[in-house]
């Protein structure tokens, strides 16, 4: 991080919303910060300016806009539209609009860069990859930045970029690059839970230490727009001082917010159906926008039965084509407490864990929409990850407290549901109950942890300890007679070790490769959140079911650099987390310690 | 008269209609209010943000009193209360020969629509914090603009009397900004779906 920079801005790229936040680092205090409001249009010619930039990118025709009606207060204009307009005209014309380019950053199915967005969209439509959307929010948000700040250009500011914990190396290296494309280069990656934590010790003023104690588990349960993502957080001591460890991550579940809306607008589709009503796609929109209304209302705590839900009429007579029906309590509570939180048991997960590697185009979304299920099977998963050696968890890590983030964790119904039935878990295992954590932020809290963890890196405050969440592996085929009909059996030798540091690097792995000059050699490649303990060079002959996840295929390219081509060069493998955030597998040539960057991104 | 004193046959459409027509009534006084004065698209600002929204008074030393209305705002206005209420649409139908029932699902749409437009663009607050129907004081010097004195008008103050209404007033707008070539008098395109 630079000494010169002012302001330590945050930036949470969500799937659906991005947030920027800012922290002056001039003053000591920290108490100097904000949520910047973004300019953006709202609709062709409009502009308001917004705590949120909806992540979605409209290419507009170029007869449906005047190139004068897309211009942006800093004088640029794009028939790419970012925000709030993006999303009202994607609303109506689908086929134009790019998604949840996050969710395809980190999905390992596709070729990241290959410019496929928006999906099945036809060829006159400009298509744009993952990561060049990615770039597209983060300039808007730059442009928008540097127009209100002239003297304090974003390039020279601290910036961290908030990534969702379960991005595995290679949607991390996309997100750096995104950024680095734009010049941001005091870049720092942050995980998006621990963005959430640093929010809460912020929000809490240092009162935190009176919430936790030493020994507690926080579990941190984040419910976005999109994406569910679980993490642990172990609060121990060190030299008196309470400090706080990022234990353990879970995968990353494609199940939001936006599907219980979803879900809703069928429910009363249905019902409106059974009317004998016909329903048509346009206003299944209309009604999605009023169960969100309805669903806040109907979730709270309050004595309301049902609120009403009404499609008006796409034509200028709204009399006598308006639909009108109801939204029961009900109805919310069965679809979305019983539906998306139902009362499991702690064996019970999900039906399918989410795939590593898909081949077919689609987002891998979660086909159990059960978030209990989910967590019950992260937590089973984690079983072994306490630090604490005298905590006995023979089926199940039992947090001690729970963290809350994302919009959808407003409703009290639905964190009464959450609460009931981790505390269900824990009291027949014979633990107590759970401390619900007060003092976050469910809609604004990672962007604000991400600008206040810039000055927790100058010094302040109380840091929580990361590094990798994951242990990873590369595959080596075995040398044994092949088999007809089996692939050859495959070792998993660690590279890198789970907990790793930032900026720390491992000791090349003992075991040597011949790598052929000239020619891009691909290796399998695995991560696991579970094994804790391999070091580097271990080599795993077997390892349990849904131990290891493979992840894509990596690839070493070693350009000639005075080798001559068909050469085969001895290399060992190292790695290492840099200050960004980011791993980086490296192969040295075990004769003259040349190094080689391993490309975890491979390009057809 | 030939009056149809039907009764709303069910409160709640009853209470929407008196809201909605509270409504039209609060929204054109905040147009005709920006008639007397164009408002700035740009936020108004605390802590003097009175000044931005009353009509301007200083300005009135060499030039006429009255000051000729730029219309865009007030199109603009309409135009957010179109996109997110519907409001033209239902002030140009004609209500006769429906129900006060359907009349009432529309009244929702132009309810949401409006209130979340009005909170979105504008903050408002009563001019008086006391309660309605109790005594209040208007001491000498009081602020005619805000506050409007009826019936047995005479004598000086203080002037002792009932608060009929709380009144209202704009503490902050903030409207969206225009691009230079954008028509506002086109507050809601035609939609043609290919």
């Amino acid at each position: 991080m630079s000494e010169t920079s002012r302001f330590c801005v945050g930036i949470d790229l969500g799937t659906t919303n991005c947030v920027m936040s800012f922290l002056d680092l001039s003053d000591d205090s920290g108490a100097v910060h904000g949520v910047f409001d973004v300019p953006q249009l709202t609709q062709p010619g409009n502009y308001e300016s917004h705590n949120q930039l909806p992540s979605f990118l409209y290419q507009s025709h170029e007869a449906e806009v005047s190139a004068q009606e897309l211009e942006l207060p800093w004088g640029a204009s794009s028939h790419s539209i970012a925000g709030y307009a993006a999303r009202n005209m994607g609303a109506k014309t689908p086929l134009r609009l790019v998604s949840s380019a996050k969710s395809w950053l980190c999905h390992a199915g596709v070729d990241r860069r290959s410019n496929f967005l928006p999906l099945e969209a036809p060829d006159e439509v400009e298509k744009v990859s993952p990561i060049a959307a990615t770039v597209a929010y983060l300039s808007h948000l730059k442009s928008a930045w540097d127009h209100a700040h002239p003297d304090v250009p974003l390039e020279q500011q601290d910036v961290v970029i908030t990534v969702p914990a379960s991005f595995d190396p290679a949607a991390r290296d996309l997100t750096a690059e995104a950024a680095k494309s734009l010049n941001l280069q005091q870049l720092t990656l942050l995980e998006e839970p621990l963005a959430a934590v640093y929010s809460w010790v912020k929000n809490c003023d240092d009162q935190w230490r009176s919430q936790v104690s030493v020994g507690d588990i926080i579990l941190v349960v984040d419910i976005g727009g999109g994406t569910t993502d679980l993490s642990l957080v172990a609060v121990t001591e060190e030299e008196g001082n309470l400090t706080l460890n990022r234990i353990a991550v879970g995968d990353h579940i494609l199940l939001g917010g936006d599907n219980m809306d979803l879900a809703l607008a069928y429910r009363v589709k249905a019902k409106l159906e059974q009317e004998g009503k016909s329903i048509q796609q346009w206003q299944i929109q209309a009604l999605t926008h009023g169960c969100r209304d309805a669903k806040e209302t109907l979730l709270a705590d309050n004595d309301t039965h049902s609120v009403p839900i009404v499609v008006p009429s796409r034509g200028s007579k709204l009399l006598g084509s308006t639909l009108r029906t109801e939204l029961t309590r009900d109805e919310v509570e069965q679809t979305l407490v019983d539906g998306f939180f139902p009362k499991v048991d702690i064996q019970e997960h999900p039906r399918q864990m989410p795939r590593g590697a898909l081949t077919q185009m689609g987002l891998p979304y979660a086909q159990d929409a059960g978030v209990t299920r989910h967590l019950a099977a992260f937590l089973s998963r984690q079983a072994g990850a306490n630090p604490d050696p005298l905590a006995t968890s023979p089926n199940f890590i039992k947090p001690t407290a729970v963290l809350l983030n994302g919009g959808v964790l407003k409703a009290p119904k639905l964190i009464d549901r959450l609460l009931s039935v981790l505390n269900g878990w824990l009291n027949d295992a014979g633990e107590d109950s759970v401390t619900l954590l007060s003092g976050g932020d469910l809609d604004l809290g990672v962007a604000k942890g991400a600008a206040y963890y810039g000055y927790v890196r100058k010094g302040h405050g109380v840091r929580v300890r990361g590094g990798l969440a994951s242990a990873y592996y590369v595959g080596i085929e075995s040398s044994m007679p092949a088999v007809p009909g089996m692939p050859a059996p495959i070792q998993a030798l660690c590279v890198a070790p789970f907990g790793m540091e930032e900026g720390t690097e491992t000791v090349p792995s003992p075991r040597q490769f011949g790598l052929v000059v000239g020619e891009p050699v691909q290796f399998h490649f695995f991560g696991s959140t579970v094994r804790r303990d391999d070091e580097v060079g271990a080599l795993l002959d077997s390892w349990a079911d849904q131990e290891l996840e493979e992840l894509p295929f990596i690839q070493a390219n070693l350009s000639l650099d005075g080798r001559s081509v068909g050469e085969v060069v001895p290399v060992q493998l190292c790695a290492k987390v840099t200050e960004l955030g980011t791993l980086c597998l490296e192969a040295i040539a075990c004769d003259n310690q040349q190094r080689w960057q391993v490309e975890f991104e491979v390009r057809d | 008269m030939d009056f149809n004193l039907v009764m709303p046959t069910t409160l709640d459409s009853l209470h929407l209609l008196l809201g909605v027509n509270c409504l039209v009534l609060l929204i054109f006084a905040i147009v005709l209010g920006f008639r007397k004065k164009a408002v700035s698209p740009e936020p108004v600002e605390s802590p003097e943000p009175i000044s931005e929204v009353e009509p301007d008074k200083k300005a009135s030393k060499d030039s006429p009193t009255l000051v000729a209305s730029k219309p865009d705002s007030a199109m603009q206005v309409l135009g957010l209360l179109q996109q997110e209420a519907r409001f033209v649409d239902f002030l140009k139908e004609d209500l006769t020969g429906f129900s006060d029932q359907e009349i009432g699902a529309v009244a929702r749409v132009v309810h949401e629509g409006g209130k979340k437009m009005l909170d979105q663009y504008f903050a408002l607050e009563p001019v008086r914090s006391e309660e309605e129907e109790s005594r209040v004081t208007l001491q000498p010097g009081f602020n005619s603009s805000e506050n409007r004195i009826t019936g047995n008008v005479v004598g000086n103050p203080p002037f002792n009397g009932v608060l009929v209404h709380r009144g209202w007033k704009v503490v902050k707008v903030d409207l969206p900004k225009i691009a230079d070539g954008h028509d506002t008098r086109v507050i809601a395109p035609a939609e043609v779906e290919l």
